[in-house]
This record gives structure tokens, C-alpha cells and sequence, in this order.
């Protein structure tokens, strides 16, 4: 039963962030309601057992990956988003096919998921045992992920940096 | 005692809400928000399926979608500075020439 | 225990340390003052009751009565809510933060930390993590050149230097095996070689990890000679340029919360958390590991003063070399080198 009440509570929080983050036009609004679903879901996360990954969550996701994203809409100085032709046709067509699909996706789930009932902290996701799959069965792509971070690292470095004045011809 | 199909449903808003705000806004950021919202509302599909089979691969497959959710971010919001420094806006509609 | 007494215990043991923090913030300004004025030869605070001790008293009357001036050209639902941010991620810490072993009164059996979680040292973590919005918001919506200025320096600072934070941890969590906070703790009981304690700074050690931690605390809770966003001659006031009153006070309380909670993490993982030479009946025991904590604490708090007031701070490129180009590979190494010492000895 409590499991039920935190679970709709904090289910209720993340989709009315995540509407929030379509209604919103300032970009920084979006950003922090994004920052608040990602909370919520950190703690749908401890309802099911995974308390690694909800700690992983708030760390790297809410704590890093969102900080990067309100640093550059503070640096860009993004100000309000205008409406234009294309949105407006886009908000048309867009939300009511999006609804469409939801709902049938939703009733397709409801249909022939079931009802089994996950208890609450189904699965302890203790640090131990992950990095036990971690580092035997899932060392390769654990290894290629981090070989693709130092790309992502350089790749940014590269693309961010001011371009250098060209040298004009004549000079020695 | 929470059904497996509401942990579901949830997963499913949050990835509608992801690809709604995707088509509907015109601000590359916010575009880029709505993405990595997708992206979040997929772990919760993985972690609620992890726990109802009692296979931790779930979680650790979560692990593996947030670096790269924190690769891609970093790339894509260094290539939005670098448009942003030559088109003078982040308006996706105005981008749409390939030379100035 | 059942479930009414425990939420009660709860109770008394959340607001006994909030009020116990909460006057530890305020007590930290008024050391900060006295041992800053006496490294500059100058008494400190004097006037207001013994020693200047009332000093926080009056600084507290004075920020409640100050005008509280909300400038018209600020951005202003997170103008008024960086502040509290800040401080709600400041004062979040405390929760798992063990102060001592089991404490015994009558009936009750209670340990002297509010929750024991598994993950305790990843929630100070992540917690430590959030607080970079407080200052980033702060610096955006007061709409100033110096406060933006000042918050993407601060924001980007605090990134950076979180990845040194963390590693230089890793080496105490692989060799006690567990993130739970009170686990390590009891990891460094006992002594070796008849006297010295097993603390992970001499027996683990950790003691360039140790290091690495201490300037990289100092660089997350922007204090000197880290503190360049918020310096006076460079930027104003930084990230709380346009702020006054309760509001500055709110900035103030987190970052002096965020050097206790560091100190505190600092002497469980690296000093040896409670553990102390004496013995006793079990209600001295509680007592005396309480105060073992705190002793460690304000070594820890004193050492901070200590550096503010002799060194000078860093340049910001200077700043973000260090953090990168030396902590980081040196937390690298510390970390390659513990797994190895304990992957051989096992």
C-alpha cells in the first residue's frame, strides 16, 4: 500500500515534469524541470531495489550531464523561444498523433502485461553484485565505453574550441 | 504492490512526453532535453523489468545507457556552441541553410 | 523497535542535529574570525560577550532586520529559490553521517547517525553534486556580469574538482568494501604495532589520497586558495554580488555546512571516525566517541582557517590546471595502486 502511494506520487511528479518541460519556453524552466524528473525517477529506482543506479542517477545524470546543460544555456543567454509557422504547424500535427500513439501504446501494455505485482525492493541492487556482472560478463562493452567517453571528451574539446584566426598571406 | 504494467505505462508517458517536446519545439536545446528524456524514460523500462526477472543485467545495462547519454550530451552540446557561434541562433528553423 | 518509537527517535535525533549543526555553522564563522585575526595579529571579535563567543548572536539579529532588496532586474522565482538550494543541499548531508556507535538509553536502542544506508558515501556524493545548482542559478538569475561571471567559474570549479573528490575516495572504499559510512569506520578499529591506530591515513595508506581530498574540498567549497569566484578584488562578491540580507545569510550557512560536512567525511574515511584511546561504561562510550568526532572535526575545521589565512589564491586557469592536469592523474594513480596492493595481499 505504501508502495503503491510513494509509487503514484512520484510517478505523478515526473510526468508533471516532464509536462512542464514541454509547456515551459524558456529553456532554463525546461532544464530544471528535467532536473526534477530525474529526481523522481531516482526514486522510482529505490522502490524497485536498484539503489546503485539511483545514486549513479543523481550523480552523474542530475548532478553532471544537467549541470552541462545549464551551463550552456547560461552561456548561449538562450532567451524565450518564439512561435513561428513551423511550430505551430508541428503543435498541431504533433501532440495529437503523439496522444494517439501514447494511448495505444498505453492500452497495448495495460492488455497483455499482466498484473505481476513487483514488490517493493524487487531487486537489491547492491554495488557488490553489479560490479560483479560488471567486470566479468559485461567487461567488454564496460571497456568500449570507456574508450568511447575519451572520444566524446577529445570530440568536444575539438568542436568548442575557438577557431584560430587564419594567417593572412604576406606575413613571414 | 505495484503492477509491472504501471512501472510501464509511466516508462511509456515519460517517452511520449520525450518525443512530443522532439517534435513540437524549436529550440535546439530544449530539443536535446526532450532526448535525453526518452532516454530516461527507457531505464525506468529496464529497471522495472530487471526487477520483476530477478536479472541484475537490467541495472547494469542502465549503467551503460547514462555514460553514453553523458557522451552523447557532451558532443551534441559542443556542437551547438559551434553552430551557435556561426548562425548567431538557436532556433532550429533559422539553421536550415548549408552555407551562410 | 516498533514502528511509533523509531519515528519518534528519528524525530529527536533529526532536530538534535540540525540544531547541533546548525550552531556548529555559526560557531565555525565566529573561529574563522578569531584565528584569521590572530595569524593577522589582530584580536577578532572581542566586544560582544566573552571572547566576542555572542558574536553569532548579533550577526544573526543583524541579517534578520537587514533590508532584504530584491533588485528589479533579476530573474525571479530562481533568484529567491537559489539561495534556499544551496542550503537545502548544504544541510542534506548530515543524514548519514555517523557520530558515534550504539547508544542505549532504557528501552531504547538507537545508533547515533540518522539513517545507515548501504550507499551512504554515494548520497554524500550525489548531494555534494545537486549543490552546484545553488551557484549556477544564483550567478544566471541575478542577471549581473560579475554574478555570471562568477557562477560559471564556481559551477565549472566545483565539476571539475568533484572527480578528484571521488576518486580520492575509491581507495578507502576498496579497502574496507563497503560505501556504507559506519562499515568503514568500524573497518579502522584496533590498533598495529602495539600503539598506532589502524587508521586508513597510516595503515590503509591513503595519505596522497588523503591529500588530494583535502585540495579538492577546498576547491568544492570554494574557499581560499580556491575561491576566485567569489573574490572580492576580482568579481565583487561573485555568485552573491546581488544579494542581501537573509539571503546572503542562506549562501553563507551553505558553504560554512559544506566545509563541515566535508570535515566530517574527511575523519571517518581517513582518521578513524570515533574511535578513541579510552574505555568505559557504555553511556561514557557514547559520550567520548562523540567527542573523539568532534575533536577530529575541528582539527580538520582549524587546518581550513589555517590555510585561508596564509595562502594566496590561485589564478583560474592555474586553478583548473591543477585540478585536471595533477589531482586527477594522481587520484588515478593512488586508485591503480590500492587495488593492486589489496588484489595481492587476497
Amino acid at each position: 500500500m505504501l508502495h503503491l502511494i510513494l509509487f503514484s506520487v512520484f510517478g505523478l511528479v515526473c510526468v508533471a515534469g516532464a509536462i512542464n518541460l514541454l509547456v515551459q519556453s524558456h529553456p532554463i524552466n525546461s532544464a530544471l524541470s528535467l532536473i526534477v524528473v530525474m529526481g523522481s525517477l531516482a526514486v522510482e529506482y529505490l522502490l524497485l531495489g536498484a539503489e546503485f543506479v539511483a545514486a549513479v542517477q543523481v550523480i552523474v545524470y542530475a548532478g553532471a550531464i544537467m549541470v552541462l546543460f545549464v551551463f550552456v544555456i547560461m552561456l548561449l543567454n538562450a532567451g524565450e523561444e518564439e512561435r513561428t509557422k513551423g511550430s505551430r504547424v508541428s503543435l498541431l500535427i504533433g501532440i495529437p498523433g503523439m496522444i494517439m500513439g501514447s494511448v495505444l501504446m498505453a492500452w497495448v501494455l495495460i492488455t497483455h502485461s499482466g498484473t505481476h505485482a513487483v514488490e517493493a525492493g524487487a531487486l537489491p541492487g547492491a554495488p557488490r553484485e553489479i560490479a560483479q556482472l560488471l567486470f566479468h560478463e559485461f567487461l567488454l562493452p564496460f571497456e568500449v565505453t570507456s574508450i568511447l567517453v575519451l572520444i566524446a571528451i577529445m570530440g568536444a574539446v575539438v568542436l568548442a574550441a575557438r577557431p584560430e584566426p587564419l594567417q593572412p598571406e604576406g606575413k613571414n | 504492490m505495484v503492477p509491472l504494467s504501471y512501472y510501464l505505462v509511466l516508462s511509456g508517458i515519460l517517452f511520449a512526453c520525450g518525443v512530443t517536446g522532439f517534435l513540437i519545439k524549436r529550440n535546439i536545446i530544449t530539443i536535446f532535453m526532450s532526448i535525453e528524456l526518452m532516454l530516461n524514460g527507457v531505464n525506468l523500462s529496464f529497471v522495472a523489468f530487471a526487477a520483476q526477472w530477478h536479472q541484475l543485467s537490467g541495472q547494469v545495462f542502465v549503467f551503460f545507457v547514462m555514460v553514453v547519454a553523458a557522451a552523447e550530451a557532451t558532443v551534441g552540446l559542443a556542437i551547438i556552441i559551434a553552430v551557435f557561434r556561426t548562425r548567431e541562433t538557436l532556433n532550429v528553423d533559422q539553421v536550415n541553410l548549408l552555407k551562410l | 523497535m516498533n514502528v511509533g518509537p523509531f519515528i519518534l527517535v528519528s524525530l529527536v535525533k533529526i532536530l538534535l542535529a540540525l540544531f547541533v549543526l546548525l550552531t556548529a555553522v555559526a560557531y565555525t564563522v565566529w573561529l574563522e574570525r578569531k584565528v584569521v585575526g590572530h595569524i593577522q595579529n589582530r584580536w577578532g571579535p572581542t566586544r560582544v560577550g566573552p571572547f566576542g563567543l555572542l558574536q553569532p548572536m548579533a550577526d544573526g539579529v543583524k541579517f534578520l532586520f537587514k533590508e532584504d532588496l530584491t533588485p528589479p532586474h533579476v530573474y525571479k522565482p530562481l533568484y529567491i529559490a537559489a539561495p534556499m538550494i544551496a542550503v537545502i543541499f548544504a544541510l542534506t548531508s548530515i543524514a548519514v553521517i555517523p557520530f558515534g556507535d550504539w547508544l542505549d538509553i532504557g528501552p531504547v536502542s538507537t545508533m547515533l547517525q540518522i539513517s545507515d544506508v548501504n550507499i551512504g558515501l554515494l548520497i554524500v556524493l550525489g548531494v555534494t553534486s545537486l549543490g552546484v545548482y545553488g551557484i549556477a542559478l544564483s550567478g544566471w538569475s541575478s542577471n549581473s556580469k560579475y554574478s555570471l561571471l562568477g557562477g560559471l567559474r564556481a559551477s565549472a570549479q566545483m565539476v571539475s574538482y568533484e572527480i578528484a573528490l571521488g576518486l580520492s575516495l575509491v581507495g578507502v572504499i576498496i579497502l574496507s568494501g563497503s560505501l556504507s559510512l559506519r562499515e568503514i569506520v568500524d573497518a579502522q578499529g584496533g590498533h598495529f604495532w602495539g600503539f598506532i591506530p589502524k587508521w586508513n591515513i597510516f595503515y590503509g595508506g591513503q595519505i596522497v589520497a588523503f591529500f588530494i581530498y583535502l585540495m579538492a574540498a577546498y576547491a568544492e567549497t570554494n574557499r581560499i586558495p580556491f575561491d576566485l569566484p567569489e573574490a572580492e578584488t576580482e568579481l565583487v562578491a561573485g555568485y552573491h554580488t546581488e544579494y542581501s540580507a537573509m539571503k546572503f545569510a542562506m549562501f553563507f550557512m551553505a558553504e560554512y555546512a559544506n566545509m563541515i560536512t566535508v570535515a566530517c567525511i574527511a575523519s571517518l574515511l581517513f582518521l578513524g571516525g570515533w574511535h578513541g584511546p579510552l574505555g568505559g561504561p557504555p553511556w561514557l562510550q557514547a559520550l567520548l566517541q562523540i567527542f573523539w568526532f568532534m575533536a577530529r572535526v575541528f582539527v580538520f575545521l582549524f587546518v581550513y582557517i589555517w590555510v585561508r589565512g596564509t595562502l594566496p589564491r590561485f589564478r583560474y586557469d592555474q586553478l583548473m590546471a591543477f585540478g585536471w592536469k595533477f589531482l586527477l592523474p594522481l587520484a588515478i594513480a593512488n586508485l591503480v595502486i590500492t587495488a593492486l596492493v589489496v588484489a595481492l595481499r587476497s
